[in-house]
């Protein structure tokens, strides 16, 4: 299982293990704020720069803590501890350094820790025994994979507002939609690399 | 003492008129990944019960201790100890359910449901209604995953429950098993229930996307 080249493992969490097409993960704020280009692109920034923080912390702290003296069924509580801890101090740290990045990302940075998907990349980091180079590129890939979606799914609801769609199906219910297209989309790149 | 009729509404008002998923879009991300099959999607379901109706009644007995500022953090701790519960039953009686279920289980703590009804029910409510609450938006979204997985399982397996339905000549949809037909299914459930019942007022569905 560990033995998948760390660059196969980037590309398919970009496209043939999409987090929101193909693992439903992030569907909350993938919905919500999917509505702007611009403000999908902050948050899609600011996921991926956390999902990349917290892998790499989430698989010290497994490996290092965690696994030698046997907690491993502590590891939803770690783990969820580590990305609230982490997103607090990457606010505070851009708040007090980067404050034109703090003002682009500010309001998206809560809302992260509540992301399913920070906490499902590192659960299955975990369930599918990588190794740290390999956590590294899944949790990089997979945040890139989460802009991807959420900028593309942007892009054609803007798009889409002059649109005539059945009232009983707007505002979500074409969303969700438009996501089973992108997925349809998406599984055209199952056959180039496969991670699970 | 609480009347049967509070308890009717409560019951009501969490399956039916504030369905968690069909009317507030909550907790969509296991509501589409676990439907492809209508045994996963009980189990989880019934995990997703067990860990609102506990956490709901937990946060209401301290409510009165916890610090406003980090209530949040004191809600997913007590959310992060009852998944860990259910995690290790399911790892222990039901292996293999467990194995299909994979990380989801996990993402309940992160289920926009459990933190939902602990923010803005247990807070206000004494524990036993709260207890009762959770478990009728927890009812409320079995609901939502059986009924996305009994069309999922059948047009896709022709089977419920893993019992053969509608027989060989059923040519099986494998769309449906995949992610895509989880969204067009859910699209399509939440075109129903909003076309029969309109809702009210049009700020809870567009208003609380998240």
């Amino acid at each position: 299982m560990s033995d998948i080249n760390p660059f196969f493992i980037f590309f398919a969490s970009i496209f043939t293990s999409n987090m929101v097409l193909a693992n439903f993960l992030g569907m909350c704020s993938f919905i919500a704020v999917s509505r702007e280009v611009k403000t999908s692109l902050g948050l899609g920034q600011a996921v991926t720069f956390v999902l990349t923080g917290t892998t790499i912390i989430n698989y010290l702290i497994y490996h290092y803590i965690l696994v030698p003296f046997r907690l491993e069924y502590l590891r939803f509580i770690v783990f969820i501890i580590t990305i609230a801890a982490f997103v607090q101090l990457v606010e505070m740290v851009l708040e007090r350094y980067v404050p034109t990045l703090y003002y682009s990302l500010g309001i998206f940075l809560p809302l992260i820790t509540v992301n399913c998907a920070i906490l499902g990349v590192s659960l299955f980091m975990v369930i599918r025994d990588y190794n740290f180079i390999q956590s590294v590129a899944f949790g990089v890939g997979s945040g890139l994979g989460w802009a991807l979606a959420i900028l593309a799914m942007a892009g054609i609801r803007q798009k889409l507002q002059d649109a005539p769609v059945p009232k009983g199906l707007e505002g979500p219910g074409i969303t969700l939609i438009i996501t089973g297209l992108m997925a349809l989309a998406f599984i055209g790149f199952s056959g180039i690399v496969k991670i699970q | 003492m609480m009347k049967l009729k509070d308890i009717k509404n409560i019951f009501s008002t969490g399956i039916f008129n504030d369905n968690p998923v069909y009317r507030q879009l909550l907790g969509i991300c296991s509501a589409l990944a676990v439907t492809n099959l209508m045994l996963n999607s009980l189990v989880m379901g019934l995990g997703l019960v067990f860990v609102t109706a506990f956490s709901s009644m937990t946060v209401s007995i301290i409510r009165q201790y916890i610090p406003r500022h980090i209530r949040m953090m004191v809600q997913t701790l007590i959310i992060s100890a009852y998944v860990i519960i259910v995690d290790i039953v399911l790892k222990a009686y039901y292996p293999s359910m467990s194995e299909a279920l994979g990380p989801y289980v996990g993402l309940i703590i992160t289920n926009c449901i459990i933190m939902g009804r602990c923010e803005s029910f247990a807070q206000k409510n004494s524990p036993i209604p709260s207890f009762i609450d959770g478990v009728a938006n927890g009812l409320g979204y079995t609901f939502v995953l059986l009924s996305v997985a009994f069309f999922r399982e059948l047009l896709g397996f022709g089977s419920l429950f893993g019992i053969p339905v509608l027989g060989d000549w059923w040519v099986r949809w494998i769309f449906m098993i995949m992610p895509p037909g989880a969204f067009f299914m859910m699209a399509i459930l939440i075109w129903v229930t909003n076309s029969l019942s309109p809702v009210k007022e049009e700020s809870t569905v567009t208003g609380g996307g998240r």
